[in-house]
């Protein structure tokens, strides 16, 4: 085997040109090729005690498949992260990985930690190119497993169940089974392909999934167990976007980023000739500093918007985004507003004539700069708006990106199932609820958070609802 | 894939169709409403629930041509599919308790009103049904209120069939005979929803109206369907297509929700005409 690199960098990921890929809709990163792919596991130091697991939600066996690399066996490396990880196409692509297992790396600690999610991306893209293995399933135990929402956290728990055994039947509410990973998360950062791909292999080991059944409407949870199921996972996801409860977020031109978002991706408003519409164009302001945040700005700037901000009430260090979407979105020519929070949204009014077609639209935002204060219960340093520094910022959209609220919908049909003050399911350790046989993770539990963690609840229940059908 | 089991004219520019979606037809109640894509490249769009039949598995929409998918959903067939069919959504019209209802529909807003009076016949109540259009050839559904109502009035605005005016003429005549309703339920354009609530505010009897705002997922994802509630003296947002879609009319900010249905209308009206122009094509 080749010499371990010393080298204190990672291997860059190749990418799109910055001034090219803010006007198209293709995959930003382009991943590694075998050569620097092996280049790079080589400065993974193979730990015994590997750190690196234990910042994984899904403990991924990490240097076992690294090794894997090193020695060219990309298929073999494969085969260890699927043992962990129902979509590693996927998770190589959105995850944060450096607060998570890279964060861990001791190679991080004099220098750039090994590349483990361009590692994990360029192995699962490798058996997507050359392989149409699905994973190993154990023979059918004749036992059925419902599970509701064909996101992160469904796919996760739907997968593991169909290795397990299980006959596992996936409720969508859209007509297209992905979740967020569809509607939420743009093309330019994870295909669309991808996650097709991803949801064949799942219906390649036996899964069933139904699309346009909205459980709590369509089919309540206590159907699904009359249905013959005898556990329910739910992964319904976050719900209902959040407003600020400022004046003019009622005007035309403002947006949830949920709604922009969907209208984008789910819906292909980016095409040329789409049915859905959206407003491309002029100024935009995003508000929030979320990796939603920083996808509904690049989207915009995809669509054809002259400038584009990103209007944050904290600073740089506190922005939550995953550092590599920042550093992206700087590149394409988004403009950080930082230390800024909206107070008003201004619209258009002809007082003269009620049907001027420009009645209603934005015109502009009124913000207030914002100072950080002592910290808050979690240590985040509270913002705080400074006195007469109002100003106000020229845009035709604004996007809402300050997060979600629970969807009522399966709560408000399920009797025995608990939520907490704010709505989310309340869950043991293992994700099971309040009722029997009913288990919950993801954003229907934790409220918006990341794919991985989604996944990572996905899998717990899994095991949970396996070890539950055993008794 | 959902099947159009049965396909009906009703006038130049409405149509009903039945469709086969036994999950749906199962538990449709008056005052919900469904989400449909026509096909694959479609849109998603909401319909309010016309009709189902809980035996025969199938949720009957009727709906006016405004634009392009409508004008695609019109020329599909008997016997064809359309690509997605998801319900029902939102919440039943509350009827618990309603004895004297006055209904007064607008248009096609009277194809989502009909389900609510059979349902108020249905249990009784006394049903009053006040029925708007433009014009004669328009006109849709009397026989169907006259079944389910004890009294039907049909209004033109030019007068061509019916009494000439609009819906709130014999409304404010029996307000002003002194007649009395335990509610009066509106369906129908906006600014029609908006003269009703005002000419039944003040006689304080409570009047809520169905709303129908643009929609993208219709489950409670998106916040599209937003609109505006005045509570006690305070502005707070509600989500059609989970709180609704049916309000308390007299805390609607109906002039919001126009100016919001009206955000996309440059672009319906091109993709409404291309569509159209398609169509023609087709025909040559």
């Amino acid at each position: 085997m080749a010499k371990a690199n010393m080298n204190p960098k990672k291997n860059p990921m190749p990418t799109q040109d910055a001034l090219l890929r803010a006007h198209n809709f293709d995959e930003v990163a382009l991943g590694y090729d075998e050569a620097t792919a092996i280049d790079e596991a080589l400065r993974c130091l193979n730990c015994k005690n590997m750190p690196c697991v234990s910042g994984c939600p899904v403990n991924i066996h990490i240097p076992e498949f690294i090794e894997r690399i090193k020695e060219g066996d990309f298929e073999g490396a494969y085969q260890i992260i699927a043992k962990s990880s129902t979509l590693p196409a996927v998770c190589g692509r959105v995850c944060p990985q450096e607060t998570q297992c890279e964060a861990k790396c001791v190679r991080g600690i004099k220098g750039e930690p090994v590349g483990i999610g361009r590692l994990e991306r360029f192995v699962a893209d490798w058996h997507n190119m050359h392989s149409d293995v699905a994973p190993e399933c154990l023979p059918n135990n004749g036992h059925k497993v419902a599970v509701v929402g064909s996101g992160p956290s469904g796919l996760t728990c739907a997968g593991d169940l169909a290795k397990a055994g299980y006959s596992v039947t996936v409720y969508e509410a859209l007509h297209t089974a992905g979740g967020v990973l569809v509607y939420g998360i743009p093309e330019f950062r994870l295909p669309k392909a991808i996650v097709q791909k991803e949801v064949d292999t799942l219906k390649a080991m036996g899964v069933e999934i139904v699309t346009n059944v909205v459980i709590g409407k369509t089919l309540t949870v206590d159907e699904l167990f009359d249905m013959g199921y005898e556990a329910v996972f739910i992964g319904s996801g976050a719900g209902l976007p959040n407003f600020m409860g400022i004046p003019g977020e009622a005007l035309c031109g403002v947006y949830s980023a949920n709604e922009y978002l969907t209208r984008s991706n789910l819906m292909k408003a980016y095409l040329d000739s789409p049915e859905t519409p959206i407003m491309k164009g002029g100024k935009v302001a995003v508000v929030g500093g979320g990796n939603v945040a920083m996808d509904a700005a690049r989207t915009a700037l995809r669509l054809g918007a002259e400038k584009v901000y990103i209007v944050y009430r904290r600073s740089m260090d506190e922005l939550p985004a995953r550092r590599e979407e920042v550093e992206h979105a700087e590149e394409e020519g988004i403009e950080f507003r930082l230390l800024c929070n909206p107070v008003e949204i201004l619209g258009y009014n002809n007082p003269d004539d009620r049907s001027d077609p420009k009645n209603g639209f934005v015109t502009g935002m009124k913000c207030i700069r914002m100072e950080l204060g002592e910290p808050d219960e979690r240590g985040r340093r509270r913002p705080v708006a400074i006195p007469d520094s109002e100003f106000t910022l020229d845009v035709d959209t604004v996007i809402m990106s300050i997060g979600t609220s629970p969807n009522p919908l399966i709560k408000s049909t399920t009797e025995g199932l608990e939520v907490n003050r704010w709505g989310g399911i309340i869950v043991t350790e293992d994700g099971a609820t309040t009722k029997a046989g009913v288990y919950a993770g993801g954003d229907a539990v934790t409220g918006a958070a990341t794919v991985i963690s989604a996944m990572g609840a996905g899998k717990i229940a899994a095991k949970a609802i396996d070890e539950y059908l055993r008794k | 894939m959902y099947k159009i089991v049965s396909k009906k004219i009703l006038n130049p520019t409405v149509v009903m169709m039945d469709i086969d979606a036994p999950l749906v037809a199962k538990k449709a109640e008056a005052g919900q409403f469904i989400i449909l894509r026509v096909d694959s490249e479609g849109e998603r769009i909401p319909l309010t629930v016309a009709g189902y039949d809980r035996e025969a598995g199938t949720v009957k929409i009727i709906f006016q041509i405004v634009g392009a998918t409508t004008e695609k959903l019109s020329h599909k067939n008997e016997g064809e599919y359309i690509e997605d069919f998801a319900g029902p959504l939102g919440l039943p019209t509350h009827l618990e308790g309603l004895n004297n209802v006055c209904i007064v529909g607008g248009g096609v807003g009277c194809a989502i009103a009909l389900p609510v009076a059979q349902a108020l016949k249905a249990k009784g109540a006394k049903v009053t049904s006040i029925i708007g259009f433009r014009s004669r050839d328009l006109v849709i559904l009397e026989e169907e209120f006259g079944a389910a109502s004890d009294e039907v009035i049909v209004m033109t605005d030019d007068g061509s069939y019916g009494r000439q005016g609009n819906v709130c003429v014999p409304l404010n005549e029996m307000f002003a005979s002194g007649r009395e309703f335990d509610k009066v339920i509106t369906i129908g354009p906006l600014i029609m929803m908006k003269f009703v609530v005002e000419a039944t505010r003040p006689t304080g009897i409570p009047c809520d109206v169905s709303m129908n705002p643009i929609m993208i997922d219709g489950t409670g994802m998106c916040g599209g369907c937003r609109l505006t509630l005045n509570i006690d003296g305070k502005r707070v947002t509600k989500f059609a297509c989970v709180d609704g879609p049916d309000f308390d009319g007299y805390q609607v900010d109906f002039d919001e929700a126009m100016l919001r249905g009206a955000a996309y209308r440059d672009f319906e009206r091109h993709s409404y005409e291309s569509t159209c122009n398609l169509f023609k094509k087709e025909v040559k």
